[in-house]
């Protein structure tokens, strides 16, 4: 049985920032099975966890000094709390792992102590009835695995409540950036093209200045909607994405047109902050994927009202971009 | 969590108190600590909290909790795909997350 370490290797963190940025992020995974750390021995407590690598680190770091047993459930390399939401961390697939583990062979008791997080997709009840072994519900983070353990296997009201701090929101935010260079590609390519398009049919060189004002001015929206969003996301006022969106896409807009480009004319200022508003606004509403509090129905809700205008925006600002040169 | 609120009213989520055991599973279980057992009956005391994650459904043995059971991590690109499969009639495809 492979015994792992409880302090990460510079491998480990280099795999931690790829997956973080999001590179080979779904090949970024552990074998299933059954693992220790410490001395273990038949009466130590068997924690269960996902097999995507950053969730099996996150558990092990936490584990200093601690002798446990770690069982693994092949989630196909996705964290416990969506593979519980797609229903691949359930009772089943644990089950599955207990009995290839030989589980019952290997420790003196009957106990597995499952992430909250996991609650999702996995009833505890059902366990007992597929293998034998009851599951409890441990803390929503491993952190607090040692403090739940010293407390006789308790978990406070902390522990089972989800946070969502800076920090916490902040290491989302290269994921959401690095997952949209395709649309981004293409809207580059798009945006040079149209910027060409004036009296003279199509000019590279008005193509390439006022295309780079408009390069710049959607990198500007991406990052007042999925960066300055997220991180000032309990001061923005308001409770819908796409209003929060609209709100720092509107203020980085304003800072962009009459602050940071003198060649530009009124028509097409106009029109590149109707592109910054209605892009930062659906970047700061995709975001709503990522927060730990937002419902479904919710999000739909919003949806159906931000994505109207998030389209009637970009409506306006392509008219106002196409037709700046003709009139001007 | 009582810094973040999301849009009040919008969550699906029914409890049946009349099938309700008391067990306190949903109460251990929510991450955004909206049940309480009172009186030996589960009770949602911040209903406008739900973020409709299901494991408090999941983990009730009598089937008292109904939440909304469309899968979905609730990303927009998953959404807009999902409505747009719907009208082509095409089965819904999940996301990369």
């Amino acid at each position: 049985m492979p015994k792992v370490g409880t302090t990460l290797s510079l491998r480990d963190h280099l795999g931690t920032v790829r997956a973080r940025v999001g590179i080979a992020r779904n090949q970024y995974k552990i074998n299933p099975g059954l693992y220790c750390v410490g001395n273990v021995a038949a009466a130590s407590p068997v924690l269960v966890t996902a097999n995507y690598k950053l969730s099996f680190d996150a558990l092990r770091r936490e584990l200093a000094g601690i002798d446990a047993w770690i069982l693994v459930a092949d989630t196909r390399g996705i964290n416990v709390w969506c593979a519980a939401g797609k229903g691949t961390f359930c009772a089943g697939e644990i089950a599955l792992q207990v009995q290839r583990a030989g589980l019952e062979k290997i420790v003196s008791h009957r106990e597995l102590i499952l992430p909250q997080f996991g609650a999702t997709g996995v009833a505890s009840r059902e366990l007992n009835k597929l293998c034998g072994f009851k599951g409890i519900f441990g803390p929503l983070r491993a952190e607090d695995i040692p403090r739940f353990l010293d407390n006789g296997k308790k978990a406070d009201e902390p522990m089972r409540t989800v946070t969502f701090s800076l920090g916490e929101r902040l290491i989302l935010v290269p994921v959401e950036i690095a997952l949209i260079w395709k649309p981004f590609a293409l809207v580059l390519l798009t945006l040079f093209v149209l910027s060409g398009i004036g009296p003279d049919v199509f000019s590279v060189q008005a193509s390439l200045a006022r295309g780079a004002n408009a390069a710049w001015a959607t990198v500007l929206a991406i990052l007042a909607g999925a960066f300055a969003t997220p991180a000032l996301l309990p001061w923005i006022p308001g409770r819908q994405f796409w209003l929060k969106g609209v709100l720092t896409g509107a203020l980085a807009g304003l800072a962009y047109v009459y602050g940071g480009m003198d060649s530009a004319g009124t028509i097409e200022k106009f029109g590149l902050w109707f592109w910054i508003v209605a892009a930062a606004s659906y970047m700061a509403m995709n975001f709503t994927g990522a927060t730990p509090y937002t419902s479904l129905s919710g999000v739909e809700k919003e949806m159906r009202r931000g994505l109207p205008v998030q389209c009637v925006g970009a409506a306006a600002a392509l008219v106002l971009w196409i037709a700046a040169p003709f009139i001007s | 969590m009582k810094d973040f609120r999301y849009i009040d009213g919008a969550a699906i989520l029914k409890l049946d108190q009349e099938a309700c055991i008391g067990c306190g599973m949903c109460a251990t279980v929510c991450p955004h600590r909206i049940f309480a057992v009172q009186d030996k009956k589960a009770a949602i005391v911040d209903y406008n909290a739900c973020m409709e994650c299901g494991a408090c459904a999941r983990n009730c043995p009598v089937e008292a909790i109904y939440v909304n059971p469309d899968d979905g991590c609730g990303c927009a690109a998953l959404i807009i795909n999902s409505w747009l499969s719907k009208i082509r009639g095409k089965p819904v495809t999940g996301c990369g997350c």
